[in-house]
């Protein structure tokens, strides 16, 4: 079951399948494979199933959408009334949430029936999916190693077949770091064209939803429905309605990629390189131009993002306290001990060590010098980007240093976990969109991502991009045997 | 710049978090690590540089003064840990 979100739309356009046949096929997969690899939190056939229904019926009625019927999974970081909603955490353990994120809204208005709620590093704190609640995830590809994060689930379900198709989260690289990893397309589109409402805030101002997918042109459909501005959140940029699949056919002749010095020196694995090198190549081929271009502040991302991310952090998840929701410590003195026993059982080590990270940076004496400089740094980092889109229409490199690690590999030692994301995270601190794509695989059949940065705004002629690209290879078609 | 086991007590009740004894020490050489990586950015001169907090330049948008929201208090009073009479209970505040 290698198929596309596009061809289970015509499947379903040609009366070939129905959303109920389509949904018990992933529900069985689910059932077969996700003991194994824990890519799920929640599934709830009987919810999905009535998804199903009420989709065909919408098909039966001639009033169906180019995506209704295709079934989707969510991170479960995005709150689905109905669904319990953990963001990976004991501290939600038992929260059912009320309402439906702008997301998840989106998805249904589509017709798009919820497989089921994917497993994720708690609070999206993670670039392994080994900080969750839940326990980790396995990479589909080899068990003993991990799929990336914090949308390791999600990757996971994709990659494995267990969904056509997820919903994702990236702060610092939790969509394309985890595709990286797993083999698949990953999207995050520019900070603001896709709602937050409802989506449990970690960094605010780098958060930002996208899709997971097998192949780009459904990343694209997927992006269509995702996108639009949103009231609810305050950040939601009002721009018309854009349709991201418009460019995908453009022949790339006269493309202008550019390649960041930086991202391919020491630290990245000698595979990454070559099979980057190979899929530049291959651009080539097809009429793509390369320039050099230089990122010269990129150096300082991930230690401007410790402060700024831990920093909003704190702010964000002192929401959780055991008064309106989620994990109530049992036993207390008074209201003080509440909050402290409760935080302190409720949230797991990675998430602790992040919000005092953030209590820290921001207590008194401490904000110049760590707050204000990471955003005075911030500003360079994004300027960078902006001095070299001067040059070049999209910006291209390794999504990640290495391959998938071994689990545990690197849980001892936070600064080297956080490392993984060295080549992503200057595209959430600037708000560009990017994303990952599979070039290749390492000498241990190990899968390869590819990273293209966009302008602000040129979703489009990044997917188109990725597009011709997978057009002219077929790394993208290769799924590990489960 | 190193922080004691003062500091990380210090922070972790900042953060309404409790840490004991044993969790402290392996908090303050996690934590020290991590301001070990952070600290790369004070070599940088950063004298005349605007910070910037957003992704954007948007100017917060403003909305006219109605009631725009359902009444939901059932619903999400439901998941609540503590409620009564439509109030969540906490441990007494006030003497």
């Amino acid at each position: 079951m290698t198929d596309t979100i596009k061809s289970l739309s015509s499947l379903l356009t040609e009366g070939k399948t129905s959303s109920v046949e389509l949904c018990q096929d992933y529900l069985a997969r689910i059932e077969r494979l996700n003991p194994a690899l824990n890519a799920f939190v929640t599934v709830d056939a009987e919810k999905t199933l009535l998804d199903a229904a009420a989709a065909d019926a919408l098909r039966a009625a001639g009033n169906a959408g180019p995506l209704t019927g295709v079934p989707i999974a969510h991170k479960d970081i995005f709150c689905a009334e109905g669904w319990l909603t953990t963001c990976g955490s004991k501290m939600l353990s038992n929260f059912v949430s009320p309402y439906d994120a702008h997301v998840i809204e989106q998805f249904k208005a589509a017709g798009m029936p919820c497989l089921g709620k994917t497993n994720m590093d708690e609070f999206a704190m993670g670039s392994s999916n080994e900080t969750s609640y839940y326990g980790p995830v396995r990479n589909p590809w080899d068990p003993s190693r991990v799929p990336g994060g914090s949308s390791g689930g999600s990757a996971a379900a994709v990659a494995g077949r267990l969904a056509p198709a997820a919903t994702g989260t990236d702060t610092g690289g939790s969509i394309r770091q985890p595709a990286a990893l797993t083999g698949i397309t990953g999207l995050k589109p520019t900070y603001g064209v896709v709602s937050r409402y409802g989506m449990i805030a970690f960094a605010s101002s780098l958060d930002q939803a996208g899709p997971m997918a097998t192949t780009a042109e459904d990343c694209g459909l997927l992006l269509n429905v995702m996108a639009g501005f949103d009231p609810r959140d305050s950040t939601s940029l009002e721009r018309g309605k854009e349709d991201y699949t418009r460019d995908l056919n453009l022949p790339l002749a006269g493309l202008k990629i550019g390649l960041p010095r930086e991202f391919f020196g020491a630290g990245l694995s000698g595979d990454t390189a070559r099979a980057v090198e190979e899929a530049i190549t291959q651009l080539k081929k097809l009429g793509a131009q390369t320039v050099e271009v230089g990122l010269p502040n990129s150096n300082l991302s991930v230690a401007a993002y410790y402060v700024l991310a831990p920093a909003e952090a704190s702010s964000n998840l002192s929401r959780f306290d055991g008064v309106r929701y989620g994990y109530r410590t049992p036993e207390y003195k008074d209201l003080t001990e509440m909050y402290e026993k409760t935080r302190a059982e409720g949230f797991g080590s990675e998430v602790k060590r992040r919000i005092m990270i953030g209590a820290y940076v921001l207590s008194h004496g401490y904000y110049d010098a760590y707050y204000l400089q990471a955003q005075k740094l911030r500003r360079l980092i994004a300027q960078d980007f902006v001095e070299a889109f001067k040059q070049c229409d999209v910006i291209l490199g390794p999504t990640a240093p290495t391959t998938a690690f071994k689990l545990g590999e690197k849980t001892a030692d936070p600064v080297e976990m956080y490392l993984s994301d060295i080549y992503t995270i200057a595209v959430n601190l600037a708000g560009l969109p990017g994303m990952s794509l599979p070039c290749g695989f390492d000498a241990q059949g190990l899968p390869i991502g590819l990273q293209l940065i966009g302008d602000y705004f040129a979703e489009a002629r990044m997917l188109n991009v990725a597009h011709q690209y997978q057009m002219a290879s077929d790394w993208h078609t290769r799924a590990p045997t489960l | 710049m190193s922080l004691t086991l003062l500091d990380v007590q210090r922070i972790a009740h900042l953060a309404r978090i409790r840490v004991d004894a044993a969790e402290a020490a392996g908090y303050q050489s996690q934590l020290n690590g991590i301001f070990g990586l952070i600290e790369e950015m004070q070599a940088v001169d950063t004298t005349d540089v605007a910070p910037m907090s957003h992704a954007q330049d948007l100017s917060q948008r403003l909305r006219a003064d109605e009631v725009s929201e359902p009444d939901r208090r059932a619903a999400f009073q439901a998941v609540a840990p503590q409620v009564e009479n439509g109030l969540y209970l906490v441990p007494k505040v006030i003497e």
